[in-house]
């Protein structure tokens, strides 16, 4: 037996997931002295410590190797871990913004909501930068510890209990498979290290013939499809999106996506590139699968919040089909994607919480009958997310969009790039049909009781510029995508 | 001394009948217990490798699955408690409000 040795710590490494733990158990102190109807000042504090958490970020971009990695190697912040941060907190910022009004609305306005937003996002961190399995799955169950809480959040009603208790359920049972991946990982190159795995296979190529250690890689893969929701993993997905409270589905539908996306691209590009013919063959399956089950089961969706669980579900397999391609090219396109994705899905979240009330959320399309010209601005705003999401350009999904399939097409899986692009095309019609609506019907409703707060429209703003300027001058993001690239 | 593998079909063996259970069983609270069978399940992989390795990374990684384990419990637990408030029922049949 070895005796553990004392490891080189370098908190640098983990500053941003330090800064959101420590905001997080102040917050979580002072929500005990702060009063019901003001709790949306905790919200502004936690934005302060995102503010605050997006230094480290830049600052860290392109430091030197030995700054990068930490706690003898388990934590690794290059760039890549770098730009899937700034998503989170980007995603995890947009969120908080237009958390205050539905809480209050819906009265289930508990101070813990922040803290959590924030430890979430410390547990995606924590995926994006771990290269230990160790770290990997702290981060993991850090981040879904507090999405089980935050499906579940609105306890009185029926509908967040049952979100959250589906979401627990499944969420812990496809733990199990991770970790059992894991374990047998272990047991076949005596190592839970992600560059130790890659070192172990390097000097033994033997091992790849070890069933074990393909069962290990396969029962990861599992754990992880879960947690992107790929089909046919997906059942999920729906019914969690559905119940649980309207800003929560904003934050669950890209951070723990993305994050799920970074440690799954690490663990096997890095970590097992011995396999590659066997995970994109897999892969492949899994991407055709994921695109095509979420664009035909959001066709047939009424319900606004399914629609765009479905569509969720299509775009996980979107950038599937960038990881397959395996290429610097796929790789900066998932990067970019991935960031547009928050942008788009969360803003138009935002819109589906404005249109709803109290005890009624008008969550059917029909509600949105005659909203464009009820309320001109929020309907160009929901047409812009709805186009970006359908991948039209100028908006950034069609960049994105276009990486990622170009990506597949120098990697040479043609068919992969058709079929992407097909199911693209079929998902203009769900997204259209919501303008059809907005814009074609006329109006049943007066929508009268929708109110614009400071911090919604700021919302709204952000995620505008950030769908529009990216569309529009993709250079400058896809050149950060590019150098964040790990290979 | 008992030899690898049959720690490996033990706890093969357990984690299938975590699965299992967690695939036929309708009382959410058994599902969970299913669900720990199969984390220990895992646990007792990672202890079996880490001695036969002679590496104690399996041991410590063993601990924090029986931490989260626990962290998961205490919310799990608690989510049920919240569901059964509003619904008198544990059964996940009755978890039926959301269907496409």
């Amino acid at each position: 037996m070895e005796t553990l040795a004392m490891p080189a710590i370098n908190f640098a490494a983990i500053m941003p997931e330090t800064i959101l733990s420590a905001v997080a158990m102040a917050l979580l102190l002072v929500n005990v002295f702060v009063r019901s109807e003001q709790k949306a000042y905790l919200g502004y504090l936690s934005l302060i410590g995102i503010l605050v958490t997006f230094f480290p970020i830049v600052a860290g971009w392109n430091a030197p190797v030995e700054l990068q990695s930490g706690f003898n190697g388990a934590v690794l912040q290059d760039n890549f871990s770098l730009f899937f941060k700034g998503i989170f907190l980007v995603s995890a910022a947009l969120s908080i913004l237009i958390s205050d009004q539905y809480m209050q609305r819906e009265g289930c306005n508990h101070g813990e909501l922040y803290p959590l937003i924030l430890l979430a996002t410390a547990g995606m961190m924590l995926m994006a930068s771990g290269t230990d399995l160790m770290v990997i799955f702290l981060g993991l169950e850090l981040l879904s510890v507090a999405l089980y809480v935050l499906a579940g959040f609105n306890r009185d009603k029926l509908k967040s209990n049952e979100a959250g208790l589906k979401y627990f359920l499944l969420g812990a049972f496809s733990t199990g498979f991770l970790l059992y991946g894991m374990a047998l990982t272990f047991g076949a190159t005596g190592t839970t290290k992600i560059a130790g795995i890659a070192a172990y296979v390097a000097a033994n190529p033997m091992i790849t013939g070890n069933q074990m250690f393909l069962v290990g890689m396969l029962l990861m893969g599992v754990g992880f499809s879960f947690k992107i929701a790929a089909a046919p993993f997906h059942m999920w997905t729906p019914d969690v999106y559905e119940g649980a409270p309207t800003p929560m589905t904003a934050f669950m539908s890209v951070g723990p996506k993305a994050a799920g996306f970074a440690a799954f691209l690490r663990v096997f590009m890095i970590a097992l590139p011995a396999y590659k013919p066997e995970w994109s063959a897999l892969l492949w399956v899994l991407a055709v699968l994921t695109m095509t089950v979420g664009n035909i089961t959001a066709l047939f969706q009424q319900d606004i919040k399914r629609m765009l669980a479905y569509s969720s579900i299509a775009h996980a397999g979107y950038v599937l089909v960038g990881f397959v391609a395996g290429n610097a090219v796929g790789t900066a396109g998932i990067m970019f994607y991935m960031l547009s994705y928050a942008f788009m899905n969360i803003g138009a979240f935002a819109i589906i919480l404005l249109v709803g009330r109290k005890g009624e959320p008008n969550n059917n399309v029909a509600d949105y009958a005659g909203f464009g010209f009820k309320h001109p601005l929020l309907g160009l705003a929901m047409s812009i997310f709805l186009f970006s999401l359908a991948g039209i350009p100028p908006a950034a999904g069609f960049i994105g969009k276009f990486y990622i399939f170009s990506g597949a097409i120098q990697a040479g899986y043609i068919w992969l790039a058709i079929i992407g692009v097909l199911n693209s095309a079929a998902s203009v019609y769900y997204y259209l049909r919501v303008m059809v609506f907005m814009y074609m019907k006329d109006p049943v409703e007066e929508f009268d009781w929708l109110k614009v707060t400071p911090a919604h429209a700021l919302c709204l703003l952000v995620a505008v510029a950030g769908v529009l300027i990216p569309g529009i001058v993709p250079g400058y993001l896809l050149e950060l995508a590019q150098k964040a690239v790990f290979f | 001394m008992v030899p690898l593998p049959y720690y490996l079909i033990v706890s093969g063996i357990l984690f299938s009948i975590g699965t299992i259970g967690v695939l036929t069983r309708r009382n959410a609270i058994v599902i969970f217990m299913c669900v720990e069978l199969m984390l220990n399940a895992v646990n007792l992989t990672f202890i079996a490798f880490s001695h036969e390795l002679g590496k104690i990374d399996g041991q410590v990684f063993v601990f924090f699955i029986m931490t989260v384990a626990a962290a998961e419990a205490a919310v799990g637990l608690a989510l049920m408690i919240a569901f059964y408030k509003n619904r008198e029922s544990i059964d996940v049949e009755d978890v039926n409000l959301m269907k496409w």
